[in-house]
């Protein structure tokens, strides 16, 4: 006991001394938090269109005067030919062209139908898919309107019509932040917990103190212990700001238990830790040790569910995440903050992670060898 | 019982690529000042490193303080106490908490050892709050040692510990090694410096992981079999071709501000030589009889 006291005063003391893991552990979740829910936001928005008028009538004008007001889109230009419109794609000045025919209005009053065209610069995929959603419920909603105008009220009736009335549980305003901001904090303690542990004991294998180390009669349980409580505590830490940070600034107060979250990140903490131990018995520099958890954060933060669903993800993308604990962080974040999950809905997720803990620790523990 | 046996210890590098330790062994006893001399690359911190346990040996065995350094490790790990060549402390901690870790985590206090390093740490005393990282570098070697001694090992081993330390300060530091001696601790050290050798009690030449030869320096010296001359002339690139070139010399070798001769026939005259000199248009010639030093004694036994 003495002897890991001694070693987390050891520990503590190199960490208050190392200014820049202070303003780390501190600034990078208080930045990030305020910075990134805003910037990384699916919602679409100023998607600019090309709109060519060949009718000039008050119809297309009006559906014209739509779109714009929509809020979604931006005329980017009112030309008079395909060709010239599409110099504005090719510019990517322009992502949507929309083309109204010459009779549109006299075609649709005397037919009761009409055409229009519409271009979509793909490059950007979502971009793209959103507009062209918008843009079609747009139009659908402006045909609506002139049925009601045209037709009498009295022959609308027996068609019949589904009409569908979406209802948003959990997040009922599809607030993104709201569905974000637990998820960049689960990546955020992921980072630290991981990084911090892994430079550690590589930063000793560099500057040579684990030689000095390996001479005495440490146990090595107590020197994994030493390394592992002091980042344990401040993965808490950071995620304590995180919490603190999301109430201020983004109301976000979580629906489920606290203590629940926080018994989740412990055992989360242990096994993020025991997979940064991991990597630094492998590595002999800290460059080598960086390198290797960027590329594995990179897989963790991609195939996370942060930004895309898992759900929609390959079968074998899949698989793939269920060795990737920080996707049960991120789901779990989400069912405790907004959905107010309680331990019976998540106890599968935290005997996974538990799984986690000990095998990796495990593992680094019989990684680290004292003899060469 | 000795305080270090090696036993044909052996150390291969890659797949039997580099052998760094070739069937080492020797024995050290209690008490003893013994160094390992060699240059850069000839093994010494291979063995040092199997000795504290840091290190399996592929072939022989060795043993310190008759603990065997494969199976045993764990109990010689708390009798040893080791200098790495480089300076392996917290940079980020004190001086002072620097020592107290260590004491700590061999379960011992600072107090408790005082009058071994006391003579060491007075001089370190003033910076005590100063991080170790920030000390000269005959500062850090006498914080190393102090953190090598604070438990009192039976063995200490220090390798190179005055490589890259300045003259003054190597001098200092081979003072504080007599001073321990007479605390009855064993001190096993290497050193690429020839002229640290005759501060030793016994001395192993070691090169490319062969040892030569086990012995006391004065021994070592008197073996030498050929008598020396030390010669100087004003220019001396061309008095070591001509000597080169003359059939009555033996070996000759650069020795600082002198070439140090020996010659074929030991009854050789001073005058003779100097007169062969003179004839092939040497000036200032200077030549006298030398005693052998180790350098001397190594290199010839290279040559061989």
């Amino acid at each position: 006991m003495r002897t890991i006291r001694f070693l987390l005063q050891k520990e503590f003391r190199q960490i208050f001394r190392n200014k820049s893991i202070l303003a780390m552990v501190i600034f990078m979740p208080v930045m990030q938090l305020i910075i990134l829910p805003l910037a990384a936001n699916y919602e679409v928005k100023n998607i600019n269109i090309a709109i060519i008028d060949n009718d000039h009538s008050s119809y297309s004008q009006k559906l014209i005067a739509k779109i714009t007001a929509s809020g979604y889109f931006k005329l980017a230009a009112y030309n008079f030919s395909f060709k010239q419109a599409f110099k504005f794609i090719e510019q990517d000045q322009a992502d949507l062209i929309l083309e109204i025919p010459a009779g549109f209005e006299g075609n649709l009053i005397r037919e009761n139908e009409q055409q229009l065209f519409v271009a979509v610069n793909a490059i950007n995929g979502t971009k793209a898919n959103l507009g062209g959603a918008y843009l079609g419920t747009i139009i659908r909603d402006y045909t609506g309107e002139i049925r009601f105008d045209l037709v009498q009220p009295g022959r609308l009736s027996p068609q019949p019509v589904i009409s569908v009335v979406p209802m948003n549980w959990f997040n009922p305003l599809l607030n993104y932040k709201l569905f974000m901001v637990p998820g960049i904090l689960a990546i955020l303690v992921t980072m630290i917990g991981g990084f911090l542990s892994a430079l550690n004991i590589v930063k000793e294998k560099e500057v040579g103190t684990i030689e000095q180390i390996n001479v005495t009669p440490i146990r090595k349980h107590h020197f994994i212990l030493g390394k592992l409580i002091p980042f344990w505590i401040l993965g808490n830490v950071v995620f304590s700001i995180g919490l603190l940070v999301s109430w201020l600034i983004y109301d976000i107060v979580p629906l489920g238990s606290i203590v629940l979250l926080y018994g989740f990140i412990s055992v989360y903490l242990l096994a993020v830790l025991g997979f940064g131990l991991l990597v630094s018995t492998y590595c002999d520099t800290q460059q080598q040790a960086m390198f290797i958890m960027f590329f594995f954060m990179m897989v963790f933060i991609l195939m996370g569910g942060l930004f895309t669903a898992i759900d929609s993800m390959p079968q074998w993308a899949k698989v793939v995440t269920w060795f990737n604990p920080v996707s049960y962080l991120i789901e779990v974040m989400r069912m405790v903050i907004l959905k107010g999950s309680g331990l019976v809905d998540i106890w599968k997720h935290l005997a996974i992670i538990a799984g986690f803990a000990v095998v990796l620790n495990c593992w680094a523990m019989l990684n680290y060898k004292k003899t060469s | 019982m000795k305080a270090v046996t090696l036993n044909g210890l052996s150390k291969v590098y890659g797949k039997g690529k580099a052998i760094a330790v070739n069937k080492v062994s020797f024995e050290v006893s209690n008490g003893e000042l013994f160094g390992l001399i060699g240059p850069d690359g000839a093994g010494k911190t291979s063995i040092f490193r199997m000795l504290t346990t840091l290190l399996l040996p592929d072939g022989g065995s060795a043993s310190v303080i008759g603990l065997d350094v494969v199976k045993d490790h764990k109990k010689i790990r708390s009798r040893v106490g080791y200098m790495p060549g480089r300076f392996s402390l917290y940079p980020d901690l004190t001086v002072e908490e620097n020592l107290t870790f260590f004491a700590t985590i061999f379960n011992t206090r600072l107090a408790e050892n005082y009058h071994l390093i006391k003579d060491i740490y007075i001089q370190l005393e003033p910076f005590k709050k100063r991080m170790a990282g920030k000390l000269s570098g005959g500062m850090k070697q006498k914080l190393a040692l102090c953190c090598a001694l604070i438990h009192k090992p039976a063995v200490l081993f220090l390798d190179e510990p005055t490589t890259g330390v300045d003259p003054v300060s190597r001098r200092e530091f081979w003072e504080m090694l007599k001073q321990l001696k007479q605390q009855a601790i064993t001190i096993v050290v290497s050193t690429p410096y020839m002229d640290e050798a005759n501060l030793c009690d016994r001395i192993g030449l070691i090169q490319s992981g062969d040892l030569l030869t086990v012995d006391t320096p004065a021994n070592i010296i008197s073996a030498y079999p050929e008598q020396l001359y030390a010669v100087k002339a004003d220019n001396m690139p061309a008095l070591l071709k001509t000597l080169s070139a003359y059939d009555e010399v033996l070996s000759n070798n650069a020795f600082g501000e002198y070439a140090h001769v020996s010659f074929k026939d030991q009854a050789i005259e001073v005058n003779v030589v100097q007169s062969y000199l003179q004839q092939q248009g040497l000036s200032g010639i200077e030549l006298r009889r030398t005693p052998a030093t180790i350098e001397d004694c190594f290199i010839k036994r290279l040559s061989n």
